[in-house]
């Protein structure tokens, strides 16, 4: 994900976004184009408020942000009532909605999210999971590292199974669910 | 009836001699102090330079004020070094910018240590050292011109009664006043404009600001600018208060370093805490309470000795024993700053 958002180098291929090459871009380039991405750790601005966090997303935008804002809270209504709280002092599954939410404020066309549910309860989890499809609904397309790999299947159009960093199985959500080897290895049968 | 004329002397005691000095004095170190601090909390690494870049400041407002008293131009009962004061900011500006596209963005590019960084800043801090002394040599200069004096200590005694007199100088409540106002207008810009947030989320999270679309040199050049402003105010206020010696400005680079750690490194508001704390610790110590006990104890008691704790030569080791107490016990300072 990172060689996608150019913070690593690639050693080879190319990165394409809705057919246009964008290997060369810096990050900024790249989340100017419409690539939006919420990292596993350290993915809030914990010394600013809720508020902050969203107008930190949405800095490259010019125009009024007030609309976007106000989506990203009927989406995650937590936040509009902690708006002028610390992210540091939010909980677990609260900072993770402030992270994707400081993601969704460029308007992106991609976001791209690393293990979004690591370190949240079951509850926080499957209601991330339910936020998560909403938001594919708006029409953004998201690609996910997950390791609660029977759920994210679950709610994907295409999965990628990747072993010792190599594309080792690659077909519908459905299908690898149903899939005999991916279930013996990786889902616990 | 006499011993509250005791007690009101005391005061006006402790005051003419611990508390104005040590607020006008914590006000330099507090402004040099937050100039540190937003370097450390940007770029990540203590700045050694920084001591000079108030000194490189207040030769250039000197020189501006030489200028404008040649053309005699003056501004009345204020210094006029007030006047240079802008032309003075913008110039060390200019410098630090060139510096650091000329040093720092060399390691920036290489992604170096942090303690590559400030042995750089090291070799900045000799280089600009020499630098203002080839230019304006090596003697002291006191370029501090108009009203001297906002109450003079015989008018004081004269106006009171009272034995002990209390002196204020312009230069102090004019460092006062306008550190205020810098620190003031510095914080609302870190709170409200777009800038300013960038700078606090930069220094939060680097990556993640990168993630935003912040743009890393922007900030960085913003940095410098307000550090550079910062340093040459905090420099001529100090040079008007008492004098431009090249030198002096090197010994206050341990003081400042004392008030951003104590204060809790990147964090501006820590710094000045920190600023008045150093000041006052550093005053208190080596101040003689051996009048001001007389005036409080009751009766004729006189102690014997002077009651000083460090003599004035020593005013260092009190920033010193600050930093190592302050590292010992609670090593983020007290507003839970980084560690260094």
């Amino acid at each position: 994900m990172k060689a996608l958002l150019g913070m690593l180098n690639l050693r080879e291929g190319r990165v394409l976004l809705d057919g246009q090459d964008i290997s060369s871009m810096s990050t900024q380039q790249r989340v100017a184009e419409g690539m939006a991405f919420v990292p596993q750790n350290q993915n809030v601005f914990v010394t600013m408020t809720v508020e902050e966090n969203l107008e930190m997303g949405a800095f490259l935008r010019r125009d009024d942000i007030t609309e976007t804002m106000e989506q990203v809270f009927d989406l995650f209504p937590v936040l509009k009532t902690k708006r002028s709280q610390i992210a540091g002092e939010l909980s677990g599954g609260q900072r993770q909605q402030v992270a994707v939410g400081r993601a969704l404020m460029t308007k992106p066309t991609v976001l791209m999210l690393d293990e979004p549910t690591a370190g949240v309860s079951p509850i926080v989890m499957d209601e991330l999971f339910d936020r998560i499809i909403e938001i594919k609904r708006i029409g953004i397309a998201i690609l996910m590292v997950e390791q609660n790999a029977r759920q994210a299947l679950n709610i994907a159009d295409r999965g990628f199974v990747l072993v010792t960093g190599e594309n080792r199985f690659t077909d519908t959500g459905e299908a690898l669910l149903a899939n005999e080897e991916v279930r013996k290895s990786f889902l616990g049968g | 009836m006499e011993y509250s004329t005791d007690l009101l002397n005391a005061l006006v005691l402790i005051s003419n001699y611990v508390l104005i000095p040590a607020l006008s004095y914590g006000s330099q170190l507090a402004l040099g102090a937050v100039g540190v601090t937003l370097v450390f909390g940007i770029l990540r690494f203590a700045n050694f330079a920084h001591g000079e870049m108030m000194s490189f400041g207040c030769m250039v407002a000197i020189f501006t004020t030489w200028w404008f008293q040649s053309m005699g131009i003056s501004s009345g009962i204020f210094p006029t070094a007030i006047l240079a004061l802008p032309f003075a900011i913008l110039i060390t500006a200019l410098l630090a910018v060139a510096i650091d596209r000329s040093v720092f963005s060399f390691y920036r590019k290489r992604r170096s240590r942090p303690v590559t960084f400030v042995v750089a800043s090291v070799g900045v801090m000799f280089m600009l050292n020499g630098l203002v002394r080839i230019l304006i040599g090596t003697d002291e200069i006191i370029f501090r011109d108009g009203q001297k004096f906002l109450i003079k200590a015989g008018a004081f005694k004269k106006m009171t009664g009272l034995s002990e007199g209390l002196a204020l100088k312009q230069t102090q409540v004019l460092t006062f006043v306008l550190a205020v106002i810098s620190v003031l207008v510095l914080f609302w810009f870190l709170r409200r404009t777009r800038t300013g947030k960038a700078m606090r989320a930069f220094s939060d999270n680097e990556d993640l600001s990168l993630l935003s679309g912040i743009n890393p040199e922007r900030v960085v050049l913003v940095t410098w600018i307000i550090a550079a402003s910062l340093a040459t105010l905090a420099g001529v206020l100090y040079g008007l208060d008492k004098s431009f010696k090249p030198m002096v400005f090197f010994h206050m680079l341990l003081p400042i370093f004392a008030a951003a750690i104590v204060g809790g490194i990147g964090q501006p508001l820590g710094a000045i805490l920190g600023g008045y704390v150093v000041a006052f610790s550093e005053i208190t110590a080596t101040y003689a309470f051996k009048k001001f006990i007389k005036y409080v104890a009751p009766g004729d008691f006189v102690p014997d000795g002077l009651v000083q704790f460090l003599t004035t030569e020593y005013k260092f080791a009190v920033s010193f024993l600050i930093l190592v107490l302050v590292l010992l016990v609670r090593p983020t300072g007290i507003l839970r700053g980084k560690v260094l």
